[in-house]
């Protein structure tokens, strides 16, 4: 017994030595700590208002317990689900069409033997990424008006006799949320595919190329599924932000016409929460769509490493 | 030069060099568009039909634009924030993550729970502002700094750099009686310049390009960056004299005034884009081969 304390203290001092000695090191790393705990782990306690009736007027803790009351209330309003729809419409032909253009898009760049040319394609697709949605929409919203780039060559064409008003027609919403997204991101999204395109083995093409192996055969056995598993990373990640759908984007290229088809989960949160003042009711849609988006991100991430393990590749 | 491509290769290689020039004049057109439709007369370019060459040459715009206090104004804020922010987030975590860095840190363990937790779960977008309301940050100019202050993920990137770099100079240095600070200044950072390039950049297009920040928490027009006077005039289509409370006199409409606006919003990012492209595509690979 008397050993076994002794022995404690020990540790204890020899711990509580090593701490001094390291005391430098732990200074450096607290602020991190804090500003973790200040504005990522208090506000998770802000989620309980999601289950409370709470106005601007009184504290978090006064205020009074309402159970799933507002979990209720937007899972039977009408506006709510008109919103989910949308949400899961863009961000899924987002998904749909830009993730495998992207995968395709980089296998060019990567094929072009001329590196000027590539370093050129690269420079300018990457671009778009570097300029904020407020810029791109703004240009989008040019682009599309009745006197803009796409009515002026479809006008020119003698495609369509009347210029087509793009943003004021909600059918035309979805196709235009879903298509500058694409035109943004797609260069930046090659990035990790080409990177981990140059860490392929040549040997292994010049071996194909012997057998008599075709370039789109060299492509499809050798390029893909050399790089499947950052394939599966980005699905994973995109999978998991299929409910995040963009914000800013949305924010920008909305107006009073297209609403109907425009509002997504993020934006309808924003406007019940801080421009009416709904806290609660705003809360609890957000705190619905994160658990969902957690339940999406490890059901796709259990889904690709079955699908990685057992398929041909 | 004799090719000793084959058929086959010279075929596909012809198919995508004729995909990519398509594929860049998609990305590029579009863009010189609108730097021609900013240099053209504003009541004549609403008539249409101008490609890529402004039709009616005009500064008038560009003018009204750089004679506007607002953005002036808007452009201090945009400049202060992407610079105090950048300054003050770089060191931030780099001296975090070299605290991190040493394996046997007590705690270390549970401060990487503590951010792997943050990483996927948060408090969402009412009880972040409900908190930012009590720490009196709504309409106040840190509120573009301190909450982005830390990144547990620009962290990690740093710590593994710094990991990479020999432990034998370090040790050295202690043996001259250098304590962590000064081992910290004078030999870790000069020799992790490309991943606080990396970081540095990074957080500097997120400063400047950010509108969301001063649109949830700001309502001061002051305070205003030029993303968010800018995201004003774009979504209530209002020309920047309206939303600015400017007198107007020039030849200008709503439409011309928003595109010299966003040209000179762009140009910066623009202009020291190329020279960073190296330390960005670095910062993606270095991200990715974490995970």
């Amino acid at each position: 017994m008397a050993n076994n304390s002794e022995a404690r203290a020990a540790r204890r001092q020899k711990r509580l030595t090593k701490f001094k000695n390291q005391s430098m090191y732990q200074l450096m790393v607290w602020p991190g700590v804090l500003l973790l705990i200040v504005f990522n782990f208090i506000p998770m306690y802000g989620i309980i208002i999601a289950f409370k009736d709470y106005s601007v007027l009184g504290t978090i803790a006064e205020a009074d317990w309402v159970g799933l009351e507002y979990f209720r209330e937007f899972l039977s309003d009408r506006m709510f689900w008109n919103v989910m729809r949308n949400t899961l419409g863009i961000s899924f032909f987002k998904l749909l069409l830009g993730f495998p253009a992207a995968i395709l898009l980089a296998v060019m760049i990567n094929e072009l033997v001329n590196e000027k040319l590539k370093k050129l394609v690269q420079t300018i697709s990457y671009l778009p990424h570097f300029l904020s949605w407020v810029i791109l929409g703004g240009m989008f919203i040019t682009w599309l008006s009745e006197t803009g780039l796409v009515n002026n060559i479809l006008m020119d064409l003698n495609l369509v006799e009347n210029p087509i008003r793009f943003l004021t027609d909600p059918n035309k919403y979805w196709a235009i949320a879903v298509i500058s997204d694409i035109w943004k991101e797609i260069g930046w999204n090659t990035i990790l595919y080409i990177a981990a395109m140059t860490g392929i083995n040549p040997a292994l093409y010049e071996a194909a190329k012997i057998d008599g192996a075709s370039k789109l055969q060299q492509i499809f056995k050798i390029t893909i599924p050399s790089i499947r598993h950052i394939i599966a990373l980005t699905f994973v990640l995109s999978v998991g932000g299929l409910l995040g759908s963009n914000l800013d984007q949305t924010l920008v290229l909305q107006n009073s016409v297209n609403y109907q088809a425009s509002e997504v989960i993020n934006s309808y949160v924003y406007k019940m929460g801080i421009q009416l003042g709904d806290f609660s009711y705003a809360t609890a849609v957000g705190l619905f769509v994160s658990v969902f988006s957690l339940i999406l991100v490890v059901v796709s991430h259990w889904f690709t490493k079955k699908l990685s393990d057992e398929s041909v590749f | 030069m004799k090719s000793n491509y084959s058929t086959d290769e010279k075929v596909f290689n012809g198919i995508n060099v004729i995909f990519m020039i398509f594929f860049l004049a998609i990305i590029a057109l579009p863009l010189w568009n609108i730097v021609a439709l900013s240099f053209n007369d504003a009541t004549d370019a609403i008539k249409g039909g101008i490609y890529f060459w402004p039709r009616q040459f005009s500064l008038e715009s560009y003018y009204t634009v750089f004679e506007d206090p607002a953005i002036y104004k808007a452009f201090v804020i945009s400049v202060m924030k992407t610079l105090i922010g950048v300054v003050l987030h770089t060191i931030i975590n780099a001296l975090v993550a070299y605290g991190m860095s040493r394996k046997d840190l007590i705690g270390r363990k549970v401060y990487m729970q503590m951010g792997v937790i943050a990483m996927f779960v948060n408090g969402g977008m009412i009880p972040t502002f409900l908190l930012f309301k009590s720490l009196g940050l709504l309409n106040n100019f840190w509120v573009y700094i301190i909450p982005v202050l830390f990144s547990f993920y620009d962290m990690v990137i740093m710590m593994n750099f710094f990991r990479g770099i020999p432990y034998s100079l370090e040790e050295s240095a202690m043996m001259d009686g250098a304590n962590p600070l000064t081992i910290f200044v004078k030999i870790i950072l000069p020799l992790s310049l490309p991943v606080l390039a990396t970081i540095a950049l990074f957080h500097g297009v997120y400063q400047w390009n950010d509108y969301m920040v001063a649109n949830i928490y700001v309502d001061n027009r002051d305070l205003y960056p030029l993303q968010m006077l800018l995201y004003r005039i774009v979504s209530e289509n209002l020309s920047p004299a309206v939303a600015t409370g400017t007198n107007v006199v020039r030849n200008t409409t709503s439409q011309s005034l928003q595109l010299a606006t966003m040209v000179v919003t762009t140009v910066p990012v623009v202009i020291i884009y190329p020279f960073l492209q190296k330390y960005f595509i670095q910062g993606m690979t270095l991200g990715g081969v974490k995970e």
